[in-house]
């Protein structure tokens, strides 16, 4: 019966012409708009907002790079017009909160755009969904159940470390019927996919293992089927870490979302 | 004979204070060749972040068997220093436990304090001995870490040495000393019923026991020369070596990053440029308010990025020079840990070894004096600086708030912005941003096109 709910994606643009105001600008990313896999975490998350019934709005082809990979790499001007570009979009529409689901853009929003001029409440959509299933807006029910299965959580460097995001995420995990199992680096210790600082634009330096190769026998000494992901490097880097060790068949790599998404049905 | 190791007392002090001193004016010389930056602000929020983690040593304690060794030193450090107080007075006034007459109900329960921190010290310094070369924890290993072979390992070796063998001349002297009291000898029979036997050095007075009187006075005062000067060459020795961080460590942890770590720090002289770029009013932001937060001055920069040590932060210099290469960092690195050669110990030990090898520079032919060298290319190489995932593991293992992640992503900057040097990959990243809004090669018409499947994937 879900199956039959018609979603919208409505933009800054439409919402302006009609004069009205989003609850909340989802910041979609370039991932996001553009990696196949990622786009189903979009969707994913896209549905859970019109399930809910959140008020929200997307700037649709008036969203551009948030201007990270350039920073980390060294590229200050590219990131700076990125980020005054953006900043212009983003305050001539008075957007004052934003959810996104890329803790870089996440990060770059909320700790680097204040200081060019761009001052928004932002929350990543882990935060978010957290949020919604506390206030009981979402119940985890109708949908697919996840008795017996167990689920890691792989901390992101820019969601974890950056931003001490470590509950929020593991929240929303233990709103499914599944077992969560920790791997040995979690948290403030926990180790990089290896995509970070413009990493995954480029081939890795000669070293002996590739980071993501490591970090996904991690998530496989735990025994779980599930690698849970909040970001969309990470989830490239855990699911190619994964096809490495041929566990593709048995080992899962889902974000936060998708797995709320499946628990709900939609 | 007194007067004569008096004299000779002042003079060894007067000497370690001058060697000191010009070690302190050359360091904090070098420091501040060092681009000014700010960090007089949130003093409150600086102090407590200084007495959690510099004197609480907070970060120790994540491996709690390190953490309460390392605290025995540190603790044995602070509160011997009361000792060597009264110790010092003593060689200047030619008196013997100066103190002892004075405060005679809690002198004993002071000594056998320090002798317990002393015995403490002792044995840590033995266990740390171990992890180096019995159970060779990995990130102290030279075999595994090139920043740490020759002199690196010799100085942890000698300072964990130096510092066995201070703390049994320590003992050895309470016990001696104690002997001497019990046999009435001179004026250390004076201190029969004023000062007891001590905790830990009771045990070792049977050692003494065949000794004639004169070598008795002969190895107690050895012990206590020794001691001392052991002390105080230590004192020099420490400006030259990682141990330096038993003095900045305050002060680095003090002026350590508030910001969130995954921010990098802003570039207003780039903020310029690009609102040039753009057509903006210059000087204020999109939304009128000041270019910069930081309160220090968009001042004329000579170049974007670091190419050298003077286009680093001062705070970037004292963090070199406050590193005690234990590698916490490096065995945390994600980059390190798969066998690339990025390190972020060797990050600050090349930045200091810079700083030190300029200082040598001065000393020889003055201080206008300038080597064709530089931190990038002749320490650190782009291998490493590329390697580098901008996870900041390093930052949050650092136990005293060092971050070398920003030593990597200044000399970066320089390598992209002056030398046009990136990974051709990145280049090609750089024109995708430009050119397309989007790291990839995508069409930027084509960023909404998702929003056409939303109704049409299936879960
Ligand atoms: S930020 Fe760079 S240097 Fe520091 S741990 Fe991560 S990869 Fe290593
Ligand atoms: S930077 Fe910090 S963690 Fe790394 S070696 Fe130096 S003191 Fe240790």
């Amino acid at each position: 019966m879900l199956a039959e709910e018609k979603y919208s994606v409505p933009t800054m643009a439409d919402m302006a012409a009609a004069g009205e105001d989003p609850e909340v600008l989802f910041w979609v990313g370039c991932a996001g708009s553009f990696d196949d896999r990622y786009k189903r975490v979009t969707i994913a998350f896209v549905r859970i907002l019109n399930h809910v019934g959140i008020k929200f709005a997307v700037l649709g082809p008036e969203e551009a790079c948030t201007g990270d990979p350039a920073r980390r790499a060294g590229n200050e001007f590219l990131f700076q017009m990125q980020a005054v570009s953006n900043i212009q979009v983003l305050n001539a529409y008075n957007v004052k909160k934003i959810v996104t689901a890329c803790p870089h853009c996440f990060n770059t929003l909320k700790n680097e755009y204040p200081e060019l001029g761009g001052r928004y409440e932002v929350i990543h959509h882990s935060q978010f969904l957290q949020g919604l299933i506390n206030e009981g807006r979402i119940r985890v029910q109708d949908g697919q159940s996840f008795k017996g299965r167990k689920i890691t959580f792989h901390d992101s460097c820019y969601l974890g470390r950056a931003n001490k995001v470590y509950e929020a995420p593991r929240d929303v995990l233990s709103a499914l019927d599944a077992d969560l199992v920790d791997m040995k680096r979690v948290r403030a210790n926990g180790l990089c996919c290896g995509a970070g600082g413009g990493q995954y634009f480029k081939e890795p330096e000669p070293g002996t293992k590739d980071v993501n190769v490591e970090r996904v026998e991690e998530a496989l000494a735990t025994g779980a089927d599930t690698i849970a992901v909040a970001c969309p490097f990470c989830m490239t880097m855990m699911s190619d870490g994964v096809k490495n060790k041929n566990r593709e068949d048995s080992v899962q790599v889902y974000d936060v979302s998708e797995l709320i998404a499946q628990k709900q049905g939609l | 004979m007194e007067i004569i190791q008096q004299i000779l007392f002042v003079a060894a002090l007067g000497v370690v204070a001058w060697f000191i001193t010009k070690r302190v004016q050359l360091i904090s010389r070098a420091i501040k060749l060092g681009r000014p930056e700010n960090r007089f602000d949130h003093a409150d929020e600086r102090l407590k972040t200084m007495l959690l983690v510099a004197f609480g040593q907070k970060k120790m304690f994540t491996n709690l068997l390190v953490g309460v060794m390392h605290f025995v030193i540190y603790a044995g450090f602070i509160i011997i220093n009361l000792e060597i107080l009264e110790i010092i007075l003593d060689g200047v006034v030619g008196t013997h436990r100066l103190f002892a007459p004075y405060i005679t109900p809690i002198y004993p329960i002071l000594i056998d304090v320090f002798e317990v921190l002393a015995f403490g010290v002792l044995s840590v310094c033995v266990v740390f001995l171990c992890r180096r070369f019995i159970a060779r924890v990995s990130r102290l290993q030279a075999s595994r870490h090139r920043e740490l072979r020759g002199w690196p390992v010799s100085d942890a070796t000698i300072i964990l040495t130096a510092e066995i063998f201070l703390m049994v001349a320590f003992l050895t002297w309470n016990a001696s000393d104690s002997v001497l009291r019990d046999r009435g000898v001179g004026h250390y029979g004076e201190l029969q019923g004023v000062v007891p036997d001590f905790l830990i050095s009771q045990y070792l007075k049977p050692l003494f026991a065949g000794f004639g009187d004169r070598a008795l006075v002969a190895y107690e005062r050895a012990a206590w020369w020794l001691h001392i000067l052991g002390i105080l060459a230590f004192a020099i020795y420490v400006t030259y070596s990682k141990h330096l961080h038993i003095a900045l460590g305050f002060p680095n942890v003090y002026f350590s990053d508030l910001q969130p770590k995954g921010e990098m720090q802003n570039m207003p002289e780039i903020t310029k440029e690009v609102q040039l770029a753009l057509g903006l009013p210059l000087s204020t932001q999109p939304d009128g308010s000041q270019a910069n937060d930081n309160g220090e001055q968009s001042a004329e920069i000579g170049r974007f990025g670091a190419k050298d040590v003077e286009d680093l932060k001062w705070i970037n210099l004292m963090n070199a020079y406050s590193c005690t290469e234990c590698g916490r960092c490096t065995a945390a690195c994600p980059a390190n840990i798969t066998g690339k050669k990025l390190s972020p110990r060797k990050i600050m030990m090349d930045t200091r070894d810079r700083l030190e090898d300029i200082q040598k520079g001065w000393k020889a032919n003055g201080y206008d004096y300038k080597d064709d060298k530089s931190l990038l290319g002749d320490y650190i190489t782009p291998e490493e600086l590329n390697a580098c995932t901008t996870c900041q593991a390093c930052i949050n293992a650092c136990p005293i708030n060092i971050n070398p992640l920003d030593i990597i992503l200044q000399l970066r900057r320089y390598r992209v912005m002056e030398e046009s040097q990136a990974p051709a990959a990145w280049n090609a990243m750089f024109s995708n941003i430009e050119n397309n809004m989007a790291p990839w090669k995508f069409s930027p018409s084509d960023r909404f096109n998702w929003a056409e499947q939303v109704n049409e994937v299936k879960f």
